[in-house]
């Protein structure tokens, strides 16, 4: 390893290093604010290497891991969201009475596992980045282990992920015996026939169950509400947004070209991305609690995310790609807004509790209301957009059917988010319990997310740029 | 220009209003007076200096770039069809101001940052002429629409909004899945991405998927107009809306369904148009009968002026699937037309509304004693639904059945009927609410100045273009030259 390999795997060690920092500096002395400033620093800096290393790129650092423009965007977009929880995260920690400061290094842990999925071309770099992201994970989910739901919600995440991840291995295992490397190239350049396919397409199969698990697609969908409503509010804006953001970048890059093309490949994707969708959309329908009605509706945007993957074309890959920018920062804004209404005992999950909160928060109920828009796919935010660019690219591939359930799906997705828009310009109940005030901090990261949800669903033209240049060695 | 600007007043108005309901409930109100007013001084100062002979088929362009990656533009454009539906626009805007001077007194600020908002994406909605841009404003003018039913309509507002923005959002999809074909089938046959109206023109489809592309957008606007099978959204809508949102919705946001059957399907797909013409024709007699025929037996004031415009926007699928220069001459007037009386009686019952808290007509009658000049105007409205020479309505559905009279002999004389129907209806609305005894002893205001104002206006117009129509038909006569020879499809082929 060279200075040059250093250099590009600078946002990484900087990630890293920022972790070891920031536990030592929590054995020294505990301190919420410097624990968080360290944190925040660090992934600013991260940030900024983000963008120096840029020109120098693509570069192949050992076989496990290439940095190219593509693994760059995707661990800025990831550094971008985990700062946003770390500052969402600060105003939620400081009404809390608990140990405050091991969050952020946990978080950093899981910034650093979905930072090296983002970059991983080897089975090798995907299973440790899997792993540094899940172990972080369940300790996140249930870190407030005295409330309700909390621990049902961090082992049913443990269990599951660790079976999970079993089948992932065995998936390797497969691909291995058949190819003699864990590299992805092969599965990438998988060309059909030869007397031992059977062997890859069952490893491939093993390992979306690993994926599919991640991503809380249908059938692997089971632990997404009671997680989504059993953790604090941050640490599910970062379950719903970093780490699926990480394992989409990754599945990208395994399966897009070659493998896809693979029919029985294929239709297990159909199959899950239309089971996504109309799960996630008709069993949102029964929920009264906010969120356990996002979590339905991200295991129905995967399923959108899903048929772009399955279009398969460099515009498809774009689609996905701005696709998930606009959901992290939608979803980034829900779920600050759910962490900022909460208090110290629970969370702000029942939908009586944000009825009326127009004329009680105008501003935060604005910026909740663009959210749910963008969910929706409305115009002028970035989910219509995305969700236009999801259609533009299943047209191109001609794939009709999925599109037509695109269609009638988000329609009955539109039903359920419409309930909570009414409820939030309701008439307000008369006694209302006195919700927290909103910290300067998370304010300015609010007001920065909803700027950038409308921002980007009126003029995308840089942002599509942008995600188009990273695509050049994708295909 | 002007156009970037009648879009912006409102957009800006609308949040100078939000704003300013901190200081005083009057300032939303007067704001959005103004802005709307000046909007209405600039489209008629587009409207007097429009050259007289076609140097351009727009009266005023803009046109920039706006996603280049997709070939989105923002062109913006207006010919004498946009530009009378635009002044209709601002004009019923100022009237939905106005009514809502006393009715509205909660969230004032926010109420008029709505209703400024549903008037820019219904204005953008008949000027743009890039499809995403197009798409854009059509989904956009829903959400401000919805707002405005679920925060001060009536008592099952909930219900009504939801509903409303269901039907209009699915089709509105479907109408997305449309342009996107046709978007990327025009790059299969040209090379070029682009979403520009004048460019998709005379793209080349197979037949059959012609056809599935036009029922895309056939979808959309169906629901708009709205076509009898899908019609359902509009009485609920309509009823528990308040009054500026039922004239807004009766008003203008049927005409968006009827602005884009004629500037959009006809044009781009005319074959399949073609071979659709009967189905859609036989749908708008349907529609007149089956409009007319309930608006009779409703017991609720507000239900019934919806139905009418069931009947009445049947005449304008009428007029435009007939396709020649009379049934769209009928058409476009048949829009403006119904958008004043039906938008007149809309305010009328929201005053009467406001004054005896109730719209059944059961419980109403001998009301023109107490208040005669309210009883005056709603006899005036009344005549010009039915249809009564000498006032626009007249003279919009006499176009269209003269033109529909060369296309089908059959369904011209069913829908004559309609017109029949019509009288029944007017006439009953007139006797239960106005005449006969005043058994509950009714005790109301007449109208107030304000009122008059408007209702005068109102009156005005329709004598003005039921007795002298000429400058309307020759705003639009280019436009209807120009839509006709880019359908592609001689007149002469639509006879049979």
């Amino acid at each position: 390893m060279n200075a040059g390999d250093t250099l590009a795997l600078l946002p990484l060690l900087l990630i890293a290093g920022t972790a070891a920092v920031v536990m030592l500096a929590i054995a020294i002395r505990r301190s919420h604010a410097l624990t968080a400033i360290l944190t925040l620093a660090g992934l600013a800096a991260t940030f900024a290497s983000v963008l120096a290393i840029a020109p120098l790129v693509p570069r192949q650092v050992t076989p496990l891991l290439l940095i190219d423009r593509y693994a760059l965007f995707y661990i800025g977009l990831i550094t971008a969201s985990s700062a946003a929880v770390a500052i969402l995260s600060f105003q939620y920690l400081e009404s809390h009475a608990a140990q405050r400061e091991e969050l952020y290094l946990l978080l950093l842990l899981a910034t650093l596992g979905c930072a090296v999925l983002a970059a991983s071309v080897h089975f090798v770099s995907f299973i440790l980045g899997l792993e540094i992201l899940s172990v972080s994970l369940y300790a996140m989910v249930a870190y407030f282990s005295d409330r309700e739901h909390s621990l049902e919600a961090g082992i049913k995440y443990l269990i599951l992920a660790s079976v999970s991840a079993a089948f992932l291995l065995f998936g390797a295992a497969l691909i291995y015996a058949d190819t003699g490397t864990l590299a992805f190239s092969p599965v990438r350049e998988l060309s059909l026939g030869g007397s031992r396919m059977a062997f890859v397409v069952t490893g491939i199969a093993l390992t979306v169950t690993g994926i599919g698990f991640k991503l809380g697609v249908v059938p692997f969908h089971l632990w997404t509400p009671d997680v989504y409503e059993g953790s604090p509010s941050p640490v599910t804006a970062f379950v719903a947004t970093a780490s699926k953001t990480a394992v989409i970048a990754l599945l990208v890059r395994y399966l897009s070209s070659g493998a896809m093309r693979s029919p029985p490949v294929f239709y297990v994707f159909s199959v899950m991305a239309i089971a996504s969708m109309f799960a996630g959309n008709l069993l949102a329908l029964r929920q009264t609690n906010v969120k356990r009605i996002l979590a339905y509706s991200s295991i129905a945007h995967f399923g959108y995310i899903l048929v772009a993957f399955l279009a398969g074309s460099a515009i498809a890959a774009a689609a996905v790609g701005f696709y998930l920018v606009a959901y992290t920062v939608t979803l980034l804004a829900a779920f600050g807004i759910v962490g900022v209404l909460s208090g110290p005992e629970r969370d702000a999950g029942s939908l009586e509790q944000y009825r009326g909160l127009f004329w009680r928060r105008p501003v935060i109920a604005g910026i909740f209301t663009a959210a749910l828009f963008s969910l929706a796919g409305i115009p002028a935010t970035m989910g219509f957009l995305g969700k236009f660019y999801v259609l533009t690219s299943a047209a191109a591939a001609s794939a009709w059917a999925l599109m037509i359930v695109l269609v009638i799906t988000s329609v009955a997705g539109l039903f359920y988010y419409l309930r909570i828009v009414v409820a939030l310009y309701s008439a307000p109940p008369e006694h209302v319990g006195e919700h927290p005030g909103l910290a300067r901090a998370s304010a300015l990261v609010l007001g920065a997310l909803a700027i950038l949800l409308i921002l980007f669903g009126v003029y995308p033209a840089p942002l599509l740029d942008l995600i188009r240049s990273t695509l050049v060695l994708i295909g | 220009m002007t156009l970037i600007f009648l879009i912006g007043i409102l957009l800006v108005g609308g949040i100078l209003a939000a704003v300013s309901a901190r200081w005083s409930p009057v300032l939303p109100r007067l704001i959005s007076l103004a802005a709307i007013g000046v909007d209405l001084v600039l489209a008629v100062r587009i409207w007097a200096g429009r050259p007289s002979a076609a140097v351009s088929p727009w009266y005023d362009e803009v046109d920039w770039n706006w996603i280049p990656g997709f070939g989105v533009h923002i062109h913006l454009a207006v010919d004498g069809l946009s530009l009378l539906m635009v002044l209709l626009t601002f004009f019923l805007g100022i009237i939905s101001v106005l009514t809502s001077w006393t009715e509205i007194q909660q969230k004032v600020g926010f109420f008029h940052f709505n209703l400024m908002w549903v008037l820019a994406g219904i204005a953008s909605v008949f000027v743009a002429f890039d499809l995403f841009l197009f798409y854009f404003a059509w989904e956009l003018m829903l959400v401000p629409m919805y707002f405005l039913i679920v925060i001060w309509g009536h008592e099952r507002r909930v219900y009504a909004g939801m509903k409303f923005f269901l039907f209009t959002q699915c089709s509105g999809l479907l109408m997305l899945i449309a342009i996107l074909a046709l978007y990327l089938l025009h790059h299969q046959a040209t090379g070029v991405y682009t979403f520009e109206y004048s460019e998709l023109l005379g793209t080349s489809l197979a037949s059959r998927v012609e056809l599935l592309i036009m029922f895309g957008f056939f979808a959309a606007f169906a629901v708009k107009l709205p076509i009898v099978p899908l019609h359902t959204w509009l009485p609920d809508a309509h009823t528990e809306a308040p009054t500026a949102g039922s004239v807004i919705l009766a008003g203008l946001l049927l005409k968006t369904g009827g602005y884009g059957l004629i500037r959009f399907v006809v044009p781009l797909f005319p074959r399949a148009t073609h071979a659709f013409t009967p189905v859609a024709l036989t749908l708008a007699v349907i529609g007149i009968v089956y409009g007319a025929t309930m608006a009779f037996s409703q017991s609720d004031l507000k239900r019934l002026v919806a139905y009418t415009s069931v009947s009445h926007l049947g005449f304008v699928l009428l007029g435009i699937f007939s396709w020649n220069t009379l049934a769209l001459q009928g058409a476009i007037m048949t829009m403006i037309c119904h958008g004043l009386s039906t938008g007149a009686l809309f305010v009328l019952v929201g005053g009467l509304q406001e004054r005896i808290h109730t719209r059944d007509l059961d419980r109403m009658g001998g009301l023109w004693s107490a208040a005669p000049r309210m009883g005056a105007a709603a006899l005036f409205f009344s005549l010009a639904s039915l249809g009564l020479p000498g006032m626009g309505d007249f003279v919009g559905e006499f176009l269209v059945l003269l033109g529909a009279y060369r296309v089908s002999v059959v369904l011209t004389v069913v829908a004559s009927l309609g017109i029949l129907a019509s009288t029944f209806y007017a006439l009953r609305l007139m006797q239960r609410a106005f005449f006969g005894p005043n058994t509950s002893n009714w005790r109301l205001p007449d109208l107030t100045p304000r009122e008059g104002l408007m209702v005068g206006a109102m009156i005005a117009g329709l004598l003005w273009l039921g007795l002298y129509p000429q400058p309307v038909l020759n705003t639009s006569a280019p436009a209807i030259v120009n839509l006709q020879r880019e359908a592609r499809i001689p007149v002469a082929e639509l006879r049979r």
